[in-house]
């Protein structure tokens, strides 16, 4: 994993709970082009394993970081196709 | 005879086209045989109407959705509730034989007390920013998701066609759900 990388959008899913993360993590990532970067930025703590395991299990997008902070998840997901 | 030769192995064997077409063929069969086709499939049975049971096949179909998942969720009985527009907003949860709440049954039975777990649960799922059932449903629904109305419960509970969100098919029954559930990667029954 590297760190660098350009962010293309950001999407604030602060206070959304599962499975809402996710779902809007796809239709934020679904208006980007390949190689576009998307940082969520929740407070669900269970973001950390819930959008790790969307961007494997899904096809098109991968997992670029997670940063965990004070009571906020970071998560960037690049779109590869 | 020399010249007739390559023309007479010529016919038996198959040409480049046919070979090529073969080819296809058989790479079609394989990606269909793999699951590897155009794409992954869930089937859900949604059969419980109370306000706990209608959350999992909607949290389940909305973030298969977002894995790229073709998502059917075929609503029977009880489930119909979930797609019914009016309904869908006022489903409630009862203490009676759930030992987890923390009403003794013989308090839950009392008249009323169905609408006081049901205040309780729903200013829960206010105060933690959890979706309701109504958002839940139309993101899933502005994802593709299908949902299904089964045809006999409809007629058996009463309900209309229009009494369903747009979007919601009606006119299905079990053959279609098990059509569904053969060619999906992961069926559930909730």
């Amino acid at each position: 994993m590297s760190a660098e990388f350009d962010i293309t959008e950001t999407l604030d899913v602060k206070g959304a709970s599962c499975p809402m993360p996710v779902v809007k993590a796809k239709s934020a990532i679904d208006e980007l082009g390949a190689g576009d970067v998307l940082e969520v930025v929740a407070t669900d703590p269970g973001s950390m394993s819930d959008i790790d395991g969307w961007a494997s299990g899904t096809e098109g997008i991968e997992l670029v970081d997670q940063e965990e902070g004070d009571d906020v998840y970071k998560h960037y997901v690049r779109k590869t196709e | 005879m020399s010249t007739d030769t390559p023309d007479a192995s010529a016919d038996d064997a198959p040409s480049r086209a046919e070979l090529a077409a073969r080819v296809d063929e058989l790479e079609d069969a394989l990606a269909e045989a793999t699951g590897d086709g155009d794409g992954k499939k869930m089937s859900i049975i949604a059969t419980k109407g109370t306000l706990d049971m209608a959350y999992p096949p909607l949290i389940l179909a909305s973030t298969a959705a977002a894995f790229g998942y073709e998502v059917t969720v075929f609503h029977t009985f009880w489930g119909l509730d979930i797609l019914h527009e009016e309904r869908s907003k006022n489903l409630k949860l009862s203490s009676v034989g759930n030992p987890n709440m923390p009403v003794p049954n013989a308090v839950a039975a009392l008249p009323g007390m169905d609408r006081v777990t049901t205040r309780m649960m729903e200013k829960k799922i206010a105060d933690n920013d959890t979706a309701t059932i109504e958002e839940l449903l139309e993101t899933s629904l502005d994802m593709g998701v299908e949902f299904q109305a089964c045809q006999m419960t409809i007629d058996l509970m009463d309900y209309d066609e229009d009494d369903f969100y747009d979007g919601v098919t009606t006119g299905v029954g079990a053959a279609t759900a098990l059509e569904d559930m053969a060619d999906a990667d992961i069926q559930l029954l909730v």
